[in-house]
């Protein structure tokens, strides 16, 4: 086999802490590698090393010329056609202009290579982020990259694309690409790995083979053994402090009945589109509705009307934590502090932020934290408010397993003091572990509810099922 | 990774802002070896009458910079309240001036406008009031007013005084009020303050009332020091406000920004003109150096960034 680059004892230093700590790499022909480790472990910055973004400060790199990464943030300018970003910043051209012939000849075949069926006049704007991602990989392709380097590619993805993208990767290995594949799903990579390389603190602290199992890898990741994946502690439910009743916006959702109870973790589960954050935003407040009410502790929301929905007790974790969960440029203890400014209490921040066990200093930038961490501060922020309702949305996305862990913990202490939560997940066998009951949504309607202990295709089957309007 | 202490703001807070207050140590000293006057008494304090003004409306700038807007308008607001002022009462100055403040928060929170947009066509109306008001001549102050541009005593002009009180008061409403906490959160992510239960709108209507009544101020300010107010007074100070908040360290992308950059940032402009004069700089050539430093002076942030 083809070793394409070979990278031994790379060190990189950020001021006082070592991000990488002589790590090993090899990157074959034909093979997929995949990164392993928690938010944090130094995948992020072995990727930049490897790219040139960072300079490393001990160790060589052999071969890394014919490199291309596709980042989580995809670099794809969205208001030009499809077409004129597969051949962004090498535009064929004739007598000095754009030969939009020739670039229209070309595109096709392209976009064959990554299996995809989009105009490319379209702008790329009007695609979903699969698509999108397909294109980026399609332009590496066509720079004729022998390494294509994945970094979380499958977090933004619903589950049948993430299908299409393993397919697709599978077929550039069997074209001898080298791919490497960074992502928090144990599954893919055991359905599509070759080899693994996990980190931890910037150390390799194992490489694996293609049949390591799902507890392996974690142990090796957080460096102990964890017990329990959904450390559920379930209670008896006491009365229903949130309830949303024929909550509908037209055209996004429609009679919405859901109902959760003091020490209730109520999931609501559905594929990407199927309106479950527009819901959760609806009801905090955040965007309007045409009928319905909302319910806090038997005392109706006002409409559209942040402050009232937090001052009735309850808070809502976003789904993007980066876009509306943080100020990127203030510091933890300014984001955690940020839904009680009108009662300020600096030890109870304090305590709230030794209680999540927050890796890093209150007055330290937030942009420094990892993910994991950076998540913690959100809801964090929440806990300082005090809500007897919670709505989580997607709380674990892009989160470590150890991080995850932690979550699904403050999850059951705030049930255990008599609050309700709303969980929102894509992420099924979670939404399955934690919830008490789980409602499933599809277009925009709530297609079924399941008591604990349903199973993944019991859930899946109302997700995809056709409602008739 | 450190485990989660707490610790008081480190003496780190001092470099970020060391950029803008060495640069303004080493313009001065330059100045001071090629022209010794510089360093007079007398003219010290004359460059803090002339920073006094920018410095003022740079101040309410600052917030709304920090909340990530901008505000055009200052100048013509400065030249109305001054108008206003002289016609009628100072204190009427003000509140005309908190007045534009609040409509351009008004268009931009509910009208969901551009700041750029909606200042600029303040700008435009309130300098186009002035003339009205003004019938196209300069109108004397009366005596509060000629006060605020005078000397409390002979080495004391009360410009200087005025400036440290807006520096002070900027200060505590950035560091020391939730409004000042909104605005940080505002202009370092607006979706993640709204979602954290801040109104957003109502908190951006205050802020540009805010730097309208500063800009007011800053106008009675320089009407008193002139003995009268202008048709085109203050033409083109919202430029200069907007550079010494930058020149200050502040980020035009929100989020960033404190009372002592500014500060730093008005001072920096009012010696390099001041020295300018001294060394006897044509004016034609004075303009181009003050835009060389102010670009070299962001130039300066932006690599310290990195």
């Amino acid at each position: 086999m083809k070793t394409l680059i070979t990278a031994r004892g790379i060190t990189k230093q950020f001021g006082a802490t070592k991000a990488l700590d002589g790590v090993d790499l090899d990157i074959n022909a034909g093979e997929v590698h995949v990164l392993l480790g928690e938010n944090g472990a130094g995948k992020s910055t072995l990727v930049k090393v490897l790219a040139g973004i960072h300079g490393h400060d001990e160790g060589t790199i052999e071969g890394r010329a014919s490199l291309a990464v596709i980042h989580q943030e995809l670099a794809l300018v969205p208001e030009l056609s499809v077409a004129e970003n597969l051949f962004l910043n090498r535009l064929p051209r004739k007598f000095g202009f754009v030969d939009r012939a020739e670039m229209r000849r070309r595109a096709p075949e392209l976009l064959e290579r990554v299996g995809l069926n989009v105009d490319p006049n379209a702008k790329v704007r009007d695609l979903g982020i699969a698509q999108q991602q397909m294109i980026e990989i399609a332009r590496a392709l066509d720079k004729n990259a022998g390494v294509l380097i994945l970094d979380e590619p499958t977090a933004v993805l619903t589950e049948t694309e993430t299908d299409r993208l393993l397919e697709i990767m599978a077929q550039l290995r069997e074209n001898g690409v080298g791919l490497v594949f960074i992502t928090h799903h144990l599954d893919e990579i055991q359905r599509i790995a070759d080899r693994i390389t996990v980190l931890r603190d910037g150390r390799s602290v194992g490489v694996l083979g293609p049949k390591a199992t799902t507890q392996h890898m974690i142990e090796l990741m957080v460096g102990r053994s964890i017990e329990e994946q959904y450390p559920r502690a379930r209670k008896r439910p006491g009365q229903p402090l949130l309830r949303i009743s024929n909550f509908t916006r037209r055209g996004v959702f429609r009679d919405i009945n859901i109902e959760v109870r003091a020490g209730e973790v109520v999931g609501i589960a559905g594929l990407v589109g199927a309106g479950r954050t527009e819901v959760a935003r609806a009801a905090f407040g955040v965007d309007d509705y045409d009928y319905g009410t909302v319910e806090v502790d038997g005392k109706p929301l006002p409409r559209n009307n942040v402050q009232a929905a937090i001052k009735a007790g309850l808070g809502l974790v976003p789904e993007d934590r980066k876009g509306q969960g943080l100020v990127l440029t203030a510091t933890v203890g300014q984001n955690l502090e940020l839904a009680t400014l009108e009662n300020r209490d600096a030890k109870r921040l304090t305590d709230v932020a030794g209680k999540l066990r927050i890796k890093g200093r209150v007055e330290q930038p937030v942009k420094e934290l990892s993910g994991g961490n950076q998540q913690k501060v959100v809801i964090g922020k929440w806990l300082l408010a005090d809500p007897k309702v919670l709505i989580l949305d997607e709380p674990t996305r892009g989160v470590d397993v150890g991080a995850k862990v932690e979550i699904y913990e403050l999850i059951n202490r705030m049930t255990a003091q008599g609050r309700a939560v709303l969980l929102v997940s894509s992420d099924l066998p979670e939404v399955i572990g934690m919830s008490d009951r789980v409602v499933v949504m599809a277009h925009g309607r709530v297609a079924g509810e399941l008591p604990k202990g349903a199973t993944q295709d019991q859930v899946m089957a109302l997700a995809v099922q056709e409602i008739s309007a | 990774m450190t485990a989660l202490n707490v610790r008081k703001y480190a003496p780190k807070k001092y470099l970020a802002e060391n950029g803008a207050l060495a640069g303004l140590l080493v313009l001065a000293v330059a100045i001071a070896i090629m022209q010794p006057a510089f360093l007079s008494a007398q003219n010290l304090l004359n460059v803090g009458v002339q920073a006094a003004v920018i410095a003022i409306m740079a101040f309410g700038m600052t917030f709304v910079v920090v909340a990530g807007g901008i505000d055009l308008s200052v100048g013509s607001i400065a030249a109305l309240a001054a108008m206003v002022g002289a016609l009628t009462a100072g204190p009427v100055g003000l509140v005309v001036g908190a007045l534009c403040g609040l409509v351009n928060g008004a268009l931009i929170s509910y009208g969901k406008l551009p700041p750029f947009i909606a200042t600029l066509a303040m700008l435009s109306v309130a300098r186009g009031l002035t003339l009205v008001f003004s019938g196209g001549q300069p109108h004397e102050t009366d005596e509060l007013v000629s006060f605020l541009g005078s000397n409390l005593a002979p080495s004391l002009p009360l410009p200087l005084l005025l400036m440290l009180a807006f520096f002070g008061v900027t200060g505590l409403v950035l560091t020391r009020t939730n409004l000042g906490r909104r605005m940080y959160a505002i202009g370092g992510n607006e979706e993640a303050a709204k979602l954290s239960g801040i109104d957003v709108r109502k908190q951006k209507l205050w802020i540009y009332a805010l730097s309208g009544l500063f800009a007011a101020a800053a106008g009675l300010v320089l009407a008193g020091r002139l003995g009268s107010a202008g048709p085109q007074a203050a033409v083109g100070y919202e430029l200069d406000a907007i550079a010494a908040v930058v020149i200050g360290g502040a980020s035009l992308s929100g989020g960033v920004g404190r009372a002592t950059g500014t500060l730093v940032g008005a001072l920096v402009l009012a010696v390099l003109r001041n020295g300018l004069n001294l060394l006897q700089v044509p004016p034609f050539w004075q303009q181009v150096v003050i835009g060389a430093v102010i670009a070299l002076a962001a130039l300066l942030d932006s690599l310290r960034r990195r």
